[in-house]
C-alpha cells in the first residue's frame, strides 16, 4: 500500500521527445504507412514497385541508423536506449528486412505472378513487414518494460497476420495457432511486468536494476515477476518448453514470412532478453542463471533430437532453430557475468539470421518449381510428425522432394549445402565463429558443462543437416523430368546475398566481431 | 610464402577445375593433375630450402586473421611436418592419375580431391591452433562427399558415420582449445592461439589431463586408435579406391601428427602419466586389427584393417616418448603412406579388371599379370617390414623406442609384426600364386603405362628410402629430439 502511495505521489515525468533517437523506427513506420496507402488506393500496383518502395524505406532507415551510429544515450526518460545492442540489432534487422523483402517480392510459379493465386501472399505483406520490423527494432532498443510490451505487440500482431497471409488452409491454421499461443504468452509477459512494477515501483529497467540489488525490496514478488517475464521472452525466442507453436507455424506460414519470422523475431527477442536479464537483472544472476541454463540444456537437446526425426524440411529447420535458441541461451546465461556473452550472442544472431534465411530461400526456390513429380515413393513416403505432404501446402518442403536436387539445380544445391554446413558449424563459415564465440563466453563464465552439452547437441544436429545433404546430393532424383524454374531475379539476389554473407563473415569476421564488442556495455 | 603457395595451390586448382564446363572431361583431368603437380613442385622447393639439422619451424609466415579472438594465420614446417607435406603432395597426383579412367562426374571428384589436399596440408603446417582446427574440420567436408557421393553400395551409411564420428572428436578438441586459450587469457590478459605461446604456458597437471582428454578424443578417433576405429573399415571400404589411398595414406596420419605436435609438447605431464594407457591401446590395436584382417574375405577391407594395425606401431613409437620412437614414428608415417597407398592402388586396379575384391575369386594372377605381381610383391614385403624396404626402418625404430620405454609392449607388438606377415603373405599367396583356375583371371591384363606411372614412383620410394633412410631421418631427428625434450619438462 505504502509503495502504491509512493508511486502515485510522484508526478509522472513528461518525457522529452528525442526524434533523432528513434529516427530509424519512425522511418520504418512511416514507410509502412505509405505502403499501406499505396496498397489500399492502388490495388493494381505491381509487386516490383511495392518491393522497391519497401527497400527504399529500409534504405532510409539504414541511412538514419548510420547517422545515429555513434549516438550513445538514453532517450525518453529512460524508455529507449541507444547503445551497442540497439545499433547492432538495427543493422542485423534491416539486413533481415532487405532479404525478406526480396523473398516476398518474388512471385510464385514459373510463369506469371498470378499463376498460383491461392499461394500468393497479398501485397499487404510489404507494409506488414515494415510494421513488424518497426516493432523488432524498437524492441531491441526498449529499456522500459512498457515499451518492451508495446514493441512486442507491434511485431507480434503484424506477424500473426503475415503468417496467415495466403489463402491456404495451412497458413490460416498456422496464423491462428500463433495468435492464440502468442496472446497467451503476452499475458504472461504483462503479468510479469505488473509484478515487477509491484515489487520495484517502476517499469524502467534502470530503476528495476537499482531496486533488484536493494536488500529491503520485495524479493519474492520480483522473482515471480522475473519468472513470468522469462516465460514471455522464452516463448518469443521459441525455447523448450515454450516451443510447441514453432514447427506448425514455421511449416504453415508462407516461406518468406517464415524466414523473416525465424530470423527477425530471434534477433529482436534475444536483444531484449539480453538487455533485461544480463543488463537490468544482472545483479540477480544467481537467481535466474540456473533456470536459464536448464532451459538452455533442454532446448538444445530437445530441439536437436526432434529435428532428427522430421521428414519435412521446414519443420526440421523449425526444430533446428529451437536448438539454436538453446545455444543463444548459453550466451545469455554467460552474459550477466561475462561481457563477452553479450557480444557473442549478438554475433550469433547476425550469423544465424543469414544462414537460416538462406535455408528458407532454397525452400522457396524449390517450391517455385511446382508440385513434385507425380509418383511419390510408395511405402516410404509416409508422413511423420503429422506433416501433410501433399501440394496443399503449396510448397516443396518434404525432404523427399529434394532427392537429387543438387544434380538438377547445382547452384541452389550448392547454396543449400553451404547453409547446412554453416548451420552445423563447420569452419570457416559464419556459423562456426558464432558457435565458437558462444562457447568461449560460456567457458569464461565457468559454464563448461553447458558448453559440453552444446557440443553434444551440435553433434546430434550434424545428423539432420547432413541428411539434407544426403538427400540433395547422394540420392537419385525421383521423377523423370523436372520443370525448370522461371527466372527469379529477386530471389536469386537474396540467395546470393545470404550465401556471400555466410562465407564472408566466416572468412573475415573481425569487423563484425569488434562491432559486437561495442554492444557489451548496456545503457539503461 | 612458398609454403603458403604450396598450401593453397590445390585449392586454386579446385576452383579452376570447378569453373570448367563438366563436359570437357579431358581438360578437367589435366587441369587437376597440373594443380597437384604444381603443389608437389612447391613442396619440393620447400624441402630444398629446408635447412636440415635445425629443430625449429622454418619457412614460416604469420599474419593477423581475427585479432579480436587472437586468431592468426601462422604456418611453418619442421622436421616432423616436412615429410608429411611431401607425402601428401606425392600421393595426391598419383591419386588423380589413379582416377583418370573414372567416368562418374570426374569434375566434382577431382575438385574434391584437391580441396582435400589443401585441407590436409593445412593441418600439417598450421602453427596457430585455430587455423589447425579450421583445417581439421574442413578435411571432413570433401572426404564426406568423396565417400558419400562416389563410394560403393553402403556409401551413405559410411559417409555419415565417418562424418559424425570425427565431428564429435573435433568439437571436443575445440572445447579443449578454448580452454587452453582461456588459460592464456587468464595468465596474460590477451587471447592467443599461437602454438609456441600456448606451449610455454604453465598448466597444472590436473588441468593438463582434462585438456589432453579433449585433444585425445579428436586424435584417437581420427587415427584411429582401438576402440575408436569402427568408422574406418566402412569408410575405407566404401570410398572409391583413389580416395581410400588419400584417406589411408595421408588422413590417417593427421591423428598421430596431432598427438606428436600437440598432445606431447602442450601437455607433457599428462602425456607421461597416460603413456601406459596409450601404449596399451596401441598394442591392442596392433594385435586385434591384425587378427581381424587375417579373416577378411574382401581384400580392400583386409588392407583397411592392416592399415589400422600398422598405425598402432606409429602410436607406439610416438608414445615411447624417446627420440628413437618419435623419429621412427615419423619415418613410419611416410612409409605407411607409401605402402598402404600402394596396396590400395593395386586393389583398385584389380577391381577395375575383375569387378570384385573377394580374395577367393582370384588366384594364379602371377601368370596372367607377372609385372603387377612383382610390384605387388615388393609393396607387400615392404608392408611386412622386410629389411631393405621402407617399412623395416620405421618398424624397427618404433619397436626400438618402445623397447627402451617398456619391454613388455615391445614384445607384444613384435607378435603383431609376425601376424602382419602372416595375413599379408597369405593373402598374396591366395591371390597371385597357385593355378589359374578361372577364365576371368586368365584375362587379367598386366600393368598399363598409366599404372606404371602411378606405381613406379611408389615402388622407387619404397626401395630407395628403405636402403637410404638417412637423408630423411637426419631432417626428422632434431625436431623429434626437441619434442622429446619438451615432453620431459615438468610443470612447476
Amino acid at each position: 500500500m505504502q509503495l502504491l502511495a509512493q508511486a502515485t505521489a510522484e508526478p509522472l515525468p513528461l518525457p522529452r521527445v528525442d526524434w533523432r533517437a528513434i529516427a530509424p523506427e519512425l522511418a520504418l513506420a512511416g514507410a509502412g504507412v505509405v505502403l499501406l496507402m499505396v496498397v489500399a488506393f492502388w490495388p493494381g500496383a505491381r509487386r516490383g514497385l511495392l518491393a522497391g518502395l519497401t527497400l527504399a524505406g529500409l534504405a532510409v532507415a539504414a541511412g538514419l541508423t548510420a547517422w545515429n551510429w555513434d549516438l550513445a544515450r538514453v532517450a525518453f526518460e529512460g524508455a529507449v536506449s541507444l547503445d551497442g545492442i540497439t545499433r547492432y540489432a538495427r543493422l542485423v534487422l534491416l539486413a533481415v528486412g532487405v532479404l525478406a523483402t526480396l523473398m516476398a517480392a518474388q512471385g510464385r510459379g514459373p510463369e506469371g505472378e498470378e499463376s498460383d493465386a491461392a499461394g500468393e501472399a497479398p501485397p499487404e505483406v510489404f507494409p506488414l513487414l515494415l510494421f513488424a520490423l518497426t516493432g523488432m527494432v524498437l524492441l531491441a532498443a526498449a529499456s522500459d518494460l512498457l515499451v518492451v510490451f508495446i514493441a512486442l505487440e507491434i511485431l507480434s500482431l503484424s506477424l500473426y497476420v503475415m503468417a496467415g497471409a495466403t489463402r491456404r488452409m495451412a497458413a490460416q491454421e498456422a496464423a491462428m495457432k500463433y495468435f492464440l499461443l502468442g496472446a497467451f504468452s503476452s499475458a504472461f509477459l504483462l503479468y510479469g511486468i505488473a509484478l515487477c512494477y509491484g515489487a520495484t515501483g517502476t517499469t524502467n529497467l534502470l530503476g528495476i536494476a537499482r531496486a533488484s540489488v536493494d536488500p529491503t525490496g520485495d524479493g519474492t514478488l520480483l522473482l515471480a515477476g522475473i519468472g513470468l517475464l522469462a516465460v514471455g521472452f522464452l516463448f518469443k525466442v521459441a525455447a523448450v518448453p515454450f516451443h510447441m507453436w514453432t514447427p506448425d507455424v514455421y511449416q504453415g506460414a508462407p516461406t518468406p514470412v517464415t524466414a523473416f519470422m525465424a530470423a527477425g523475431t530471434k534477433v529482436a527477442g534475444f536483444a531484449v532478453f539480453l538487455r533485461v536479464f544480463a543488463g537490468a537483472l544482472g545483479g540477480m544472476v544467481v537467481s535466474w542463471r540456473p533456470v536459464i541454463a536448464t532451459v538452455a540444456v533442454v532446448t538444445m537437446l530437445v530441439g536437436a533430437a526432434l529435428a532428427v526425426v522430421q521428414s519435412d524440411l521446414k519443420r526440421m529447420l523449425a526444430y533446428s532453430s529451437i536448438s539454436h535458441a538453446g545455444y543463444l541461451l548459453v550466451g545469455l546465461a554467460a552474459a550477466a557475468t561475462v561481457p563477452a556473452g553479450i557480444s557473442a550472442s549478438m554475433f550469433y544472431l547476425l550469423a544465424y539470421a543469414f544462414m537460416v534465411m538462406g535455408a528458407f530461400m532454397v525452400v522457396q526456390y524449390a517450391s517455385r518449381l511446382g508440385p513434385p513429380d507425380p509418383g511419390p515413393p510408395e511405402g516410404s513416403g509416409e508422413p511423420q510428425g503429422g506433416a501433410p505432404v501433399d501440394w496443399e501446402l503449396g510448397e516443396r518442403s518434404n525432404l523427399d522432394d529434394y532427392r537429387g536436387f543438387a544434380r538438377r539445380h547445382p547452384w541452389a544445391g550448392a547454396l543449400l549445402a553451404l547453409f547446412m554446413l554453416a548451420l552445423t558449424g563447420i569452419p570457416p563459415l559464419s556459423g562456426f565463429w558464432a558457435k565458437y564465440y558462444v562457447f568461449l563466453a560460456g567457458i569464461e563464465a565457468g559454464l563448461t558443462w553447458l558448453v559440453v552439452v552444446a557440443v553434444i547437441s551440435s553433434v546430434i544436429s550434424a545428423f539432420f543437416y547432413l541428411r539434407v545433404l544426403v538427400v540433395a546430393y547422394l540420392q537419385e532424383p525421383a521423377g523423370e523430368t523436372e520443370p525448370t524454374a522461371g527466372r527469379a531475379p529477386a530471389l536469386g539476389l537474396a540467395l546470393g546475398l545470404a550465401g556471400v554473407l555466410t562465407v564472408v563473415i566466416g572468412l573475415a569476421p573481425e569487423v563484425l566481431v569488434s562491432a559486437a564488442r561495442t554492444a557489451e556495455r548496456i545503457l539503461g | 610464402m612458398l609454403l603458403t603457395a604450396a598450401l593453397f595451390a590445390p585449392l586454386a586448382g579446385a576452383v579452376l577445375v570447378a569453373a570448367v564446363p563438366a563436359s570437357r572431361v579431358a581438360l578437367v583431368r589435366w587441369l587437376a593433375l597440373a594443380a597437384s603437380l604444381v603443389a608437389l613442385a612447391l613442396a619440393v622447393a620447400v624441402a630444398v630450402r629446408f635447412r636440415a639439422g635445425e629443430a625449429g619451424f622454418q619457412l614460416g609466415v604469420a599474419a593477423d586473421w581475427v585479432p579480436s579472438f587472437g586468431v592468426r594465420y601462422r604456418v611453418g614446417v619442421d622436421g616432423v611436418s616436412l615429410p608429411l607435406v611431401l607425402l601428401t603432395t606425392v600421393l595426391t597426383p598419383l591419386a588423380i592419375a589413379g582416377s583418370w579412367r573414372s567416368a562418374d562426374r570426374p569434375r566434382g571428384y577431382l575438385a574434391l580431391l584437391l580441396v582435400l589436399e589443401t585441407a590436409m596440408l593445412g593441418v600439417f603446417v598450421s602453427l596457430d591452433l585455430f587455423l589447425f582446427y579450421v583445417f581439421w574440420e574442413v578435411v571432413l567436408v570433401p572426404a564426406y562427399f568423396l565417400i558419400g557421393s562416389y563410394g560403393g553400395q553402403r556409401r551413405v551409411y559410411a559417409a555419415v558415420k565417418f562424418f559424425v564420428y570425427t565431428l564429435l572428436g573435433g568439437l571436443l578438441m575445440l572445447v579443449g582449445i578454448i580452454g587452453l586459450v582461456y588459460l592464456h587469457q587468464k595468465a596474460t590478459g590477451t587471447p592467443s592461439f599461437d602454438y609456441d605461446a600456448l606451449r610455454d604456458l604453465d598448466k597444472a597437471p590436473a588441468t593438463q589431463r582434462w585438456l589432453f582428454a579433449a585433444f585425445f578424443a579428436a586424435f584417437a578417433i581420427k587415427t584411429p586408435l582401438w576402440p575408436f576405429h569402427t568408422w574406418l573399415p566402412d569408410a575405407y571400404t566404401e570410398a572409391p579406391t583413389t580416395t581410400t589411398v588419400l584417406l589411408a595414406g595421408v588422413m590417417s596420419k593427421l591423428g598421430v601428427y596431432g598427438f606428436l605436435r600437440f598432445s606431447l609438447p602442450l601437455f607433457p605431464d599428462a602425456a607421461r602419466d597416460l603413456q601406459p594407457l596409450l601404449l596399451t591401446l596401441a598394442v591392442i590395436g596392433i594385435l586385434y586389427c591384425a587378427l581381424v584382417a587375417a579373416v577378411q574375405r574382401d581384400f580392400k577391407t583386409l588392407v583397411a584393417y592392416s592399415s589400422v594395425s600398422h598405425l598402432g606401431f606409429i602410436v607406439l613409437g610416438v608414445f615411447a616418448l624417446n627420440v628413437q620412437g618419435l623419429q621412427g614414428g615419423v619415418f613410419y608415417m611416410v612409409a605407411h603412406g607409401l605402402l598402404i597407398g600402394g596396396l590400395f592402388f593395386v586393389t583398385g586396379m584389380l577391381e577395375e579388371r575383375r569387378g570384385t575384391r573377394r580374395i577367393d575369386e582370384f588366384g594364379g594372377l602371377q601368370r596372367s599379370a607377372p609385372r603387377m605381381a612383382g610390384i605387388m610383391l615388393v609393396i607387400t614385403l615392404g608392408a611386412v617390414a622386410l629389411p631393405g624396404l621402407v617399412g623395416f626402418v620405421g618398424e624397427f625404430l618404433t619397436l626400438l623406442g618402445a623397447f627402451l620405454a617398456n619391454r613388455a609392449y615391445a614384445v607384444l607388438a613384435t607378435a603383431g609384426v609376425i601376424l602382419g606377415a602372416v595375413y599379408l603373405l597369405w593373402a598374396y599367396q591366395r591371390m597371385w600364386h597357385g593355378k589359374l583356375e578361372r577364365d576371368e583371371n586368365r584375362a587379367v591384363g598386366d600393368l598399363t603405362g598409366r599404372e606404371w606411372a602411378i606405381l613406379a614412383p611408389l615402388v622407387a620410394a619404397i626401395v630407395v628410402l628403405g636402403l637410404f633412410p638417412r637423408p630423411l631421418l637426419e631432417r626428422v631427428e632434431p625436431s623429434a629430439q626437441r619434442v622429446v625434450e619438451q615432453t620431459r619438462q615438468t610443470s612447476p
